[in-house]
């Protein structure tokens, strides 16, 4: 045991968080952009799910990285398209479709990896990293948070990305209006179900970009049931983020931390049965709601179909 | 925001001769698109649907003893379809059912093999059933109180005490309540002698009458008494129901105790009329699977009963085909969320088609 404090373990422990943070960022920013829109995305955890099969199986096949998270948000869009029809086109109820959606993917992807990929588990080599220069040289938090695949460092710059969005485009400001007030936005001209459309393709390409990140990078391969509740933990931080992209980040990489201190725990031989670690990030949801949820500000039209003329 | 929780769109009333036929049509068409789309994605990985199809309907349906195996289990899903449908016509989306049935099963198998020692068997299954139904509803106070008191998404909070209670429920089995007789991780076994009665003749549970009788009065109390009234009252808008006097955070939480109550029932049923213990990480995720077949069922308790027993043929059938066919029990989660998704499509068409008549 190399002690719980020493220079290594903690180092790791970083790492850890900010590799189990990522999917949690990419989903929660994703659905940050549909629940603006007023779409209450369920179905992300199968656009995530979706995203980590399909990534995987393109990263595996051509040996890229880049491939794969390509594959993982085409993957993640194809889902979303179908959640964008039949909920934002058709505004069937958006709880329904996602639940069904989410089941069914869960399914199919478990059922495609039985029968490709259950006799092998084939295991994908290490991410390659990309060291940030001088960054990366400071002892602990260099090698900690500043030597992972290049997409982290894109992830996090998305979050500025979203705050210019939101704040500085016609776009972001139909997004909010197609969330608050739709008939306000249809008055003004612009298409209520072509924003929404929108806002939710790039909810399923961010989750699933955070999917194959989760199955390539994280775990190196693909489980079934692999992502285990991060779509959903990505809806709760876009809930307690009230629509500000910083706070998603700041989300993640607590759970992340949360995530992270459970493979930490068991590294460093504490015996607690895996189960009450596994409990530790559900915990701090809890806690973070309790304590924060009254203040989770959603757009008043959240989940509510859009029909012009209707009353 | 649960304020439209109507999930399918109501077809307009069509007083016309053909509606049986027209209705016949709109519930089979349906059916049979999801079955050739679920058949193209056998065929896709290798399995001929034909052969698949046939043998989840001989082993789920047409042997005798699947039959009796599919009747059984019906028992607990029955529960949870009750449970489910309290919540959702109430406007509540109880997500967390795993959990709760879960922890109720856990309640139910760490007490009633300790209460046979001294009670009368009766009277031991009966504590059994109660104490794991008031675990249930403690369980499900957390999100009850949010969402009465703060406001809090309760589809959010309910998922994720699910994924708690799952990992509670393993807990207590591996530290708790551990059977120190053996080796493997499991509870006390209730003895086949002590568990519920069974049917005549079959190996099919009593507790499948228990099912039934609570999926009828969860049914008659919602759609024929003041208090399911007001539930629905509830369910359709919140606000009105303020203005009407109700107290609406006194009946959010007992629409969460109800609906955890009843799937904590289920679970009970399941431990103390079928499985007689509970395996460490034994999670037969029923909760998620029924939700669909409630949806399916447009929270008629009575289209329930006929939905859950398809959902039990699908599921014995399937595991029985996933042993010989090597077909894993998956793609039962497929097939019914296709069901779900090609007939909330059919309805918003059909629903399309009836206003362009109008017009």
């Amino acid at each position: 045991m190399g002690g719980f404090f020493s220079d290594t373990f903690l180092t790791a422990l970083l790492f850890g968080a900010v590799t189990a943070a990522i999917p949690l960022l990419l989903a929660g920013l994703g659905e940050q952009m549909s629940e603006k829109a007023g779409v209450l995305n369920i179905g992300i955890e199968g656009m995530m799910i979706t995203g980590a099969y399909i990534g995987f199986v393109g990263a595996y096949y051509s040996g890229s990285f880049w491939i794969g998270f390509i594959a993982g948000a085409a993957g993640g869009m194809a889902v979303a398209t179908l959640m964008a029809l039949l909920c934002v086109r058709f505004g069937l109820n958006q709880i329904v479709i996602g639940i069904a959606l989410t089941l069914g993917l869960e399914g199919l992807t478990a059922l495609l990896h039985h029968f490709q990929f259950s006799r092998s588990y084939p295991r994908l080599p290490a991410a390659e990293v990309t060291p940030i220069p001088l960054l990366s040289d400071i002892p602990v938090l260099g090698p900690a948070l500043f030597r992972h695949h290049l997409i982290v460092y894109l992830a996090v710059a998305m979050v500025g990305v979203m705050i210019w969005v939101y704040k500085r485009t016609q776009f972001g400001l139909n997004l909010q209006a197609a969330g608050d007030k739709p008939a306000a936005l249809d008055v003004a001209g612009i298409d209520v179900i072509r924003t929404r459309t929108v806002a939710v393709l790039f909810t399923g390409g961010m989750a699933g970009i955070g999917g194959a990140y989760l199955a390539n990078v994280g775990a190196g391969l693909f489980i079934p049931f692999i992502t285990n509740g991060a779509g959903f933990l990505g809806i709760v931080l876009a809930m307690l983020a009230r629509g500000r992209p910083v706070w998603v980040l700041v989300g993640a990489l607590i759970f992340g931390g949360c995530l992270s201190m459970t493979t930490a725990a068991q590294v460093a031989g504490i015996r607690i049965p895996t189960d009450v670690i596994q409990m530790l990030p559900f915990l701090a949801v809890m806690a973070m709601l309790v304590l924060f949820g009254r203040r989770a500000g959603l757009p008043a039209a959240l989940g509510i179909p859009y029909e012009r003329g209707a009353r | 925001m649960s304020a439209d929780a109507a999930p399918v769109r109501a077809t307009a009333p069509d007083a016309s001769a053909g509606k049986f036929g027209r209705r016949l049509a709109i519930a089979l068409g349906p059916i049979i698109v999801s079955l050739v789309l679920a058949g193209c994605v056998l065929l896709a990985v290798g399995v001929n649907p034909l052969a698949y199809y046939g043998f989840v309907v001989e082993r789920g349906l047409l042997s005798p003893l699947g039959l009796q195996q599919t009747l059984t289990r019906m028992a607990p899903l029955l529960f949870i379809a009750a449970g489910l449908i309290v919540a959702f016509r109430a406007g509540m989306w109880n997500l967390g059912g795993d959990g709760q049935f879960l922890l109720g099963a856990v309640a139910a198998a760490a007490s009633a093999p300790l209460l046979v020692q001294t009670l009368p068997s009766w009277l031991a299954l009966l504590l059994a059933f109660l104490i794991a139904t008031v675990v249930a509803m403690v369980w499900s106070l957390v999100p009850a109180l949010l969402r009465a008191y703060q406001g809090i998404n309760e589809i959010i909070t309910t998922l994720m005490m699910s994924f708690l209670g799952v990992s509670l429920a393993n807990v207590l089995v591996k530290l708790a309540f551990l059977d120190p007789s053996t080796t493997v991780p499991q509870t006390r076994t209730l003895a086949v002698g002590d568990r519920l009665p069974r049917l005549f003749e079959t190996t099919i549970t009593s507790g499948l009458i228990f099912g039934l009788v609570a999926i009828v009065v969860v049914h008659l109390v919602m759609t024929r008494t003041a208090f399911g009234l007001k539930l629905r009252t509830v369910g359709a808008n919140p606000r009105a129901a303020i203005h009407a006097g109700l107290n609406v955070p006194v009946l959010t939480v007992a629409v969460f105790a109800i609906s955890a109550g009843l799937i904590g029932m289920g679970g009970a049923i399941d431990i103390i009329g079928i499985q007689g213990n509970v395996r460490a990480d034994w999670n037969p995720a029923y909760g998620l699977a029924v939700i669909p077949v409630v949806f399916l069922a447009r929270m008629n308790g009575f289209a329930a009963i006929g939905f859950v027993f398809l959902l039990s043929v699908l599921s014995i059938g399937g595991e029985s085909a996933a042993r010989r066919l090597g077909v894993p029990q998956h793609f039962t989660m497929v097939l019914i969320s296709i069901v779900l998704i090609t007939l909330a499509v059919a309805e918003y068409l059909g629903h399309r088609l009836n206003q362009a008549r109008k017009v």
